[in-house]
């Protein structure tokens, strides 16, 4: 009996061995708060949905472009692309990829539940022009909207209207509708089990077009587990335990001790995000203040003053462990449009910005509640905890209210906010991308706005977007640098960091490292 | 009181109390917890809830008496700059005071319950003491879960924050009160029938003034030997809920909050954020669970 019971557990050891071979047990530290396609432009969202839909255009590993679902993509006239698209896809659910479904999934991301506008807000109009081709017709010449359309998950018309999901779903209000928890994509990977919070399974899709492609010739991986593990110490501890082969985010205090443990590789890189404060700087009146009849943040010696305060040095030694590029403009260097000289923090000067909160009339300082998520950036709640402390000494008293993301962006997306935190990540690699999302005025047009929860608005900036939107060559690069001199000067949000993100995994995968901070596991191979 | 204390210096309870030199000595503990947790305004070197006097710069810094540690924080300093001993002296003040009212809480509710449904009987007694009964099925720790998580629903997050001390107060006072309706209710059952209660009764006594008057005192003998030891469970709890973040916000760190924070730098190396809260917190529990043991003891006349 005995003997029998040591072959069986010795044959199911084996067996689990041989089969967990080719998964990847991966955790990170939040769940996607959707699955649906174009309702959150989120990277832990995206991180899931990438792995199952694909899009027409895709990222290579240095994140330059490559055929997706569309093979050729071409500006037939200033005004219209057409694009030739990949014969013989399939949906996971059996579905034929047409020419319909494009123009079904470009036209879902266009609408006023979509958040995904920013990418498809030049677009007029889609057309099939054949059962494999499309024309994309679009208000004013686009020059980058393959940029663009490499963010644009591809989703069935039929399926999606048979599962009462035509529009995306409205995160603000936390609706519930079928693409919630269902997929149906063309991806390298079929979910198989969705349980929020919990896991999220994802099966190899044989059938998928790229595992031809040479960028996936060794990939292996059979199945995804994903698992959202909160806690940083659980995390790691599963990492080293064996319970997880992949981290996507560990946490910075532990990257020595990983980076010294047998068996754990870490990978390191920048990403292309930055981190950065936003102020209500539209009400009269602020929602969540002492201050009463005016609102502090619509001064701009009040918005400098609390720049002053920032020790960014400290929160970079401390907080990031050095794992962090402090900065003062928008976006980092990889992005399109970068100026150095724009690159320029306001100095630490707490005598300073005393001053300056003087002059605007606030000799006491005064009272807000700053907005912080605690899954969703790295080390996001310590960080503000860290800018509570140094707002205090200037008499600017901070009640820090962090949640997790989901709660988070649901709040700041009702503009149920007065100051907040924002990490933005430039999957276009385009300056337009982050001056369109965060400070153009939100004037209800698809992408302007989109992100400008303290509703800043400014004319001249406006004016400057807009030229970005059409000019090209040395022209538009001149209008950025002097869209990126409004930002430094006016304030409309307080830049920190550039985030630095790094991986950890067994020694046995092997995965590129992306600035997009997104783990393509059609490219991974576990040894 | 002069007269008092000599009564209990002659009592059998200070001769056992002397006879003992592990209850002495948390006796001792017990009390430096609770004169420090009290005093700790006035002792502690820092304060760590003004958050204009915490560095960045100070961040991390380990205990004294390693390299690197400096004397101005004994116990080494937190993510934020905190200074460890002077959250730990705010800390187990909070953890006291929801420890303490949590349990005199439980003990009104589960003392009335008790001597009503003991006294009273037949239907009231089978209905309390039934409700005891399930509630007594589920983890305490659930039980102050659930209050807590209806609390958090009903009210919005800005208020939730101010009275989150008494909605953690309530949620463990709720959870433990059947630990105290349950031996009061047999002790009053005892004494309604004995002798001093009929004459009363005869003599046209209230019902009300009986119970309260004449059986209260009687049964009162276990309710300090069970709130003694449920203190120690209730400090526990606190931390509990604390740990799993839904107890009393961070701005106000008790000890549990601490360690939960420390928790996070665990695996890094900064073993002083978690351990020392952690060890505050095993002292102050052990040493009034101990009290609470002898207490049971010397209470119970069949050990004498």
């Amino acid at each position: 009996m005995r003997q029998w019971i040591a072959v069986a557990l010795l044959a199911t050891l084996l067996g689990s061995q041989v089969a967990s071979a080719r998964t990847v047990r991966w955790a990170a530290s939040g769940d996607p708060n959707t699955l649906d396609p174009h309702s959150q432009n989120v990277g832990t969202v995206a991180m899931v949905l990438q792995q199952i839909y694909d899009t027409l255009i895709t990222r290579t590993e240095t994140l330059g472009l490559a055929p997706g679902l569309a093979l050729t993509w071409e500006q037939a006239e200033p005004n219209r692309w057409r694009l030739t698209l990949r014969e013989g896809v399939r949906f996971h659910e059996g579905e034929a990829f047409t020419s319909d479904d494009v123009v079904f999934s470009l036209t879902r991301a266009l609408a006023p539940t979509s958040n995904f506008g920013i990418y498809v807000d030049t677009i007029e109009s889609v057309r099939e022009a054949g059962p494999l081709a499309v024309d994309i017709i679009t208000k004013t010449p686009d020059p980058i909207l393959p940029n663009k359309l490499a963010s644009v998950f591809m989703m069935s018309r039929s399926w999606s209207e048979r599962n009462n999901a035509p529009r995306p779903q409205n995160t603000r209000t936390r609706e519930e509708m079928f693409t919630v928890r269902n997929t149906n994509g063309t991806g390298a990977f079929r979910m198989t089990v969705r349980e929020p919070d919990v896991r999220t399974v994802m099966a190899r899709n044989d059938a998928w077009w790229g595992w031809r492609e040479a960028t996936s010739a060794n990939a292996n991986v059979t199945e995804i587990i994903f698992r959202p593990i909160g806690s940083d110490p659980t995390r790691v501890a599963a990492l080293l335990s064996g319970e997880v082969d992949f981290v996507l985010d560990p946490p910075l205090q532990d990257l020595a001790r990983l980076r010294a443990a047998p068996g754990i590789r870490v990978l390191e890189g920048p990403e292309v995000r930055t981190i950065f404060l936003a102020f209500d700087t539209f009400r009269d009146e602020l929602l969540y203040s002492d201050v009463r009849g005016r609102n502090p943040f619509r001064d701009l010696r009040v918005r400098h003053a609390l720049y002053h305060a920032i020790d960014i040095a400290a929160i970079n030694r401390t907080t990031m462990r050095g794992q962090s590029v402090p900065t003062g403009t928008l976006f980092p260097p990889q992005v399109n449009g970068y100026v150095q000289a724009e690159d320029i923090r306001l100095p630490l000067d707490a005598a300073r910005a005393r001053t300056l909160l003087t002059e605007a009339g606030y000799p006491q300082g005064f009272g807000i509640t700053l907005d912080c998520p605690n899954n969703r950036y790295i080390n996001d709640e310590q960080i503000c905890q860290a800018i509570v402390a140094m707002w205090a000494r200037i008499g600017v008293r901070t009640q820090l209210n962090s949640m997790p993301l989901a709660p988070y962006f649901a709040k700041i997306q009702r503009d149920d906010t007065s100051a907040y935190m924002l990490g933005w990540g430039v999957p276009t690699l385009d300056a337009l991308y982050s001056f369109q999302s965060l400070v153009a005025t939100r004037n209800g047009a698809q992408g302007d706005g989109i992100w400008n929860y303290g509703r800043y608005s400014n004319p001249a900036m406006d004016a400057l977007i807009q030229r970005m939107k059409v000019e090209s060559g040395a022209a538009r690069l001149a209008t950025i640098a002097e869209a990126l001199r409004v930002v430094r000067t006016d304030v409309p949000v307080i830049p920190l960091h550039h985030q630095m993100i790094p991986w950890a995994m067994r020694s046995n995968i092997a995965i590129p490292h992306m600035a997009n901070n997104q783990p393509y596991f059609r490219w991974a191979r576990v040894e | 009181m002069a007269n008092a204390f000599a009564q209990l210096r002659d009592s059998d309870i200070w001769w056992s109390f002397k006879r003992s030199p592990v209850t002495v000595i948390s006796a001792i503990v017990a009390l430096i917890c609770i004169v420090t947790a009290v005093a700790a305004p006035f002792i502690a070197p820092h304060n760590p809830f003004d958050v204009a006097t915490l560095n960045l710069l100070d961040a991390f810094k380990p205990p004294a008496w390693i390299d690197e540690g400096e004397a101005d924080y004994l116990l080494g300093t937190d993510d934020q700059g905190r200074d460890l001993l002077s959250a730990i002296l705010y800390g187990a003040r909070i953890s006291l005071f929801v420890g303490i009212s949590a349990t005199v809480f439980a003990a009104l509710v589960g003392v009335s319950v008790g001597l009503l449904a003991g006294f009273l009987g037949g239907t009231v007694d089978a209905l309390l003491m039934r409700i005891a009964d399930i509630q007594l099925t589920f983890p305490s720790i659930l039980v102050a879960l659930l209050v807590d998580g209806i609390v958090r629903a009903a009210v919005p997050r800005e208020v939730h924050d101010q009275i989150a001390l008494f909605v953690v107060v309530v949620a463990i006072g709720i959870s433990e009160w059947p630990k105290f309706a349950r031996p009061v209710r047999g002790s009053t059952m005892v004494e309604r029938n004995k002798e001093y209660v009929l004459a009363a009764r005869v003599i046209g006594v209230s019902s009300f003034r009986i119970m309260t008057g004449h059986v209260l005192p009687n049964v009162l003998g276990p309710v300090l030997v069970i709130a003694t030891l449920n203190l120690g469970l209730a400090i526990l709890a606190e931390a509990t809920l604390s740990f799993l973040g839904v107890g009393v916000p961070p701005t106000q760190p008790s000890l549990g909050t601490l360690i939960r924070v420390g928790n996070d730098f665990l695996f890094s190396g900064e073993w002083w954020i978690t351990i020392f809260p952690g060890v505050s917190l095993v002292i102050m529990v052990l040493s009034v669970n101990l009290l609470g043991d002898w207490l049971r003891d010397a209470l119970n006349p069949k050990l004498r």
